[in-house]
């Protein structure tokens, strides 16, 4: 089964990033943003074939290592 | 006195701390990651560099290597652990320190001398050290201290600030924060004061030939209260 999770960065921690990339864009002439936040893209292919198991697998490597819960959630958007 | 300095894949200043340690008395051992037990310390090291390349997010591999587990141990037991910059990443991401260490606020590589003001005294790091105004070298892409309102709340309710950044004077404000670090935060300590980290590089101010004995003040003063 293959999950994939999303992490990104809490509402209140600020982002340079996403904030540079917006300018960027502004640059580009897309004036109409209010804001981007980068985050990251995982996909964890495993030998678990029970939906519900591998979600939780996956989940306890979120919290484990994939994301640090000072400054990021994590969010599974797909298994299959 | 012993040491040890705990070498990750990635870690650069490693040999830098080895050779500060053993100029003021320590005998100092170096650690490989992938080893299980720790040597007989006093003190152990957690170096700067860039463990695994700084992926994922900096210090978070290195945080789940096999030694990290005598570590923790070690520091659970009150001994003394001690994190310079990827050192600190490393010691934030494995839970010993809360918190943790963003990209610099103007997203650019900060590699210069700072000033740098001791906050508290009250521990085997600082205690009767000579002065209260450093100048260290700090040279990183992540020092950026960040934590929750609850936890900043805590870490000034338990006087675990070690380090602000400051001008030469001692000023602390927005002027002398180099990173946009929370409260000019460069160093703190663990609730118990026996797990210290922080950004700036002590042992590259160990020589007046190089560049200056701030550092040589630091590490004297640290052998001298372990004793």
């Amino acid at each position: 089964m293959k999950v994939s999770v999303i992490i990104t960065l809490k509402k209140d921690v600020l982002d340079p990033q996403g904030k540079v990339i917006q300018q960027t864009l502004n640059g580009m002439g897309f004036g109409d943003i209010n804001e981007v936040r980068q985050g990251k893209y995982f996909e964890i292919d495993t030998n678990e074939n029970d939906k519900k198991k591998a979600q939780e697998k996956v989940e306890e490597m979120c919290k484990k290592l994939l994301a640090n819960l000072v400054i990021e959630n994590y969010k599974i958007i797909d298994s299959q | 006195m012993n040491s040890s300095v705990i070498t990750f894949p990635g870690s650069n200043c490693d040999r830098d701390v080895d050779i500060a340690l053993k100029k003021f008395g320590f005998k100092n051992k170096m650690v490989w990651h992938d080893d299980l037990e720790l040597p007989k310390s006093d003190l152990v090291v957690l170096p700067g560099g860039f463990s695994y390349g700084d992926y994922l997010r900096c210090g978070s591999m290195a945080s789940k290597s096999k030694i990290m587990k005598s570590v923790l141990n070690f520091a659970q037991g009150g001994g003394k652990v001690m994190g310079i910059c990827n050192g600190f990443q490393i010691l934030v991401e494995a839970g010993l320190l809360p918190g943790v260490l963003l990209r610099n606020k103007y997203l650019e590589f900060i590699c210069k001398n700072v000033f740098v003001k001791v906050n508290n005294k009250d521990n085997s790091y600082f205690k009767d050290v000579k002065k209260d105004i450093y100048e260290f070298h700090i040279a990183h892409n992540e020092g950026n201290y960040f934590c929750s309102n609850d936890q900043i709340k805590e870490i000034n309710d338990n006087n675990q600030i070690a380090l602000f950044y400051s001008d030469e004077n001692g000023n602390v404000n927005e002027k002398s924060n180099p990173n946009g670090s929370l409260q000019n935060i460069a160093g703190i300590f663990n609730k118990q004061k026996n797990v210290m980290g922080m950004m700036p590089h002590p042992e590259r101010m160990i020589d007046p030939a190089l560049s200056g004995e701030d550092g040589s003040i630091f590490f004297e003063n640290l052998i001298n209260n372990l004793r």
